[in-house]
């Protein structure tokens, strides 16, 4: 069995208003120090054995959108 | 003219949709999403809704459903394919048109009128549509971005099919609000043309739009 992450995330150059939204919400409550908040998602994929190229071919196919977004794999568990 | 108004799980505008295209004179039905063939069909209506749920992203299941490898045929075939609200996102998801569709930039679910200015009237969609029009919109994810180079070769190649008249409610680049695909057939729009039919709706200026469904005849 092995356990693998999928971190999606928002490519850098578009605006990310939900990480906005959250960073507003943080300095309001008194992180001055924050610069910015960006939010993705966490895919965790449990699979019987771990294939990086099917996986990747999962990220390409579904997972992610290559349009707007990027993505991590991470092999949690072998 | 026989209109296949596409189902997916979670669609909420397509009772809408069939409505519109009977109230034009097109004949239209239901179709299944897990459907593989549109035989009998001359054109397609992609509704809009919340298929599967918004999950993952806006449209990315649907774009992945059987029935959309005979969209993609009607596509290359040059004939008709609306795809308003969560329609246009399942058409970005599926690649008939470029680009995606962000969470509006203001956060806020936008629901009202919006003016509509047609940009190139050559194509099927867009020939009949000879004044602003207002249709509503209703969408939450309904921010158009493209890289650059794609937004240049729309630009440049009349493929943008309306632009928002008083600047883009949601933050999409260019204030577009609906594009084309290369041939001119595939319309993908964040408005909703299907809600704008009839006048006790308060516009019918939507009809100009599916109007586009009868000039298919002359092109395929």
């Amino acid at each position: 069995m092995a356990l693998v992450r999928v971190a999606v995330t928002l490519k850098p150059s578009l605006l990310d208003s939900q990480g906005r939204t959250v960073a507003g919400a943080l300095e309001k409550m008194g992180y001055a120090e924050l610069e910015s908040v960006r939010i993705g998602k966490l895919i965790e994929l449990r699979l019987e054995t771990y294939d990086e190229a099917r996986v990747k071919e999962m990220c390409d196919r579904l997972l992610a959108n290559p349009v707007i977004e990027d993505y991590r794999i991470e092999e949690i568990v072998a | 003219m026989r209109v296949a108004v596409l189902r997916f799980p979670g669609s909420n505008c397509d009772q809408d949709a069939l409505f519109a295209v009977r109230s034009m004179g097109f004949d239209g039905a239901y179709v299944w999403h897990e459907e593989t063939n549109l035989d009998g069909f001359d054109g397609v209506f992609l509704p809009g809704g919340f298929s599967y749920g918004d999950y993952l992203r806006c449209g990315a299941m649907a774009s992945r459903a059987p029935i959309m490898a005979e969209v993609r045929r009607f596509a290359e075939e040059g004939r008709p394919v609306i795809g308003a609200c969560n329609g246009f996102q399942v058409l970005c998801e599926a690649r008939l048109l470029p680009g995606a569709l962000l969470l509006n930039a203001g956060e806020k679910f936008l629901c009202h009128n919006v003016r509509l200015r047609a940009e190139n009237r050559d194509s099927m969609w867009t020939r009949g549509v000879d004044r602003e029009i207002r249709v509503p919109i209703a969408h939450g994810e309904g921010r158009y971005v493209a890289d650059s180079e794609t937004l240049a070769r729309l630009e440049g190649d009349g493929r943008i099919a309306f632009r928002y008249v008083d600047g883009s409610p949601n933050g999409s680049l260019n204030d577009i609000a609906g594009i084309l695909n290369g041939a001119g057939n595939v319309l993908g729009m964040m408005p909703h043309p299907e809600r704008a039919c009839d006048a006790i709706l308060g516009s019918e200026d939507g009809r100009l739009v599916l109007e586009g469904f009868s000039r298919v005849a002359a092109t395929v």
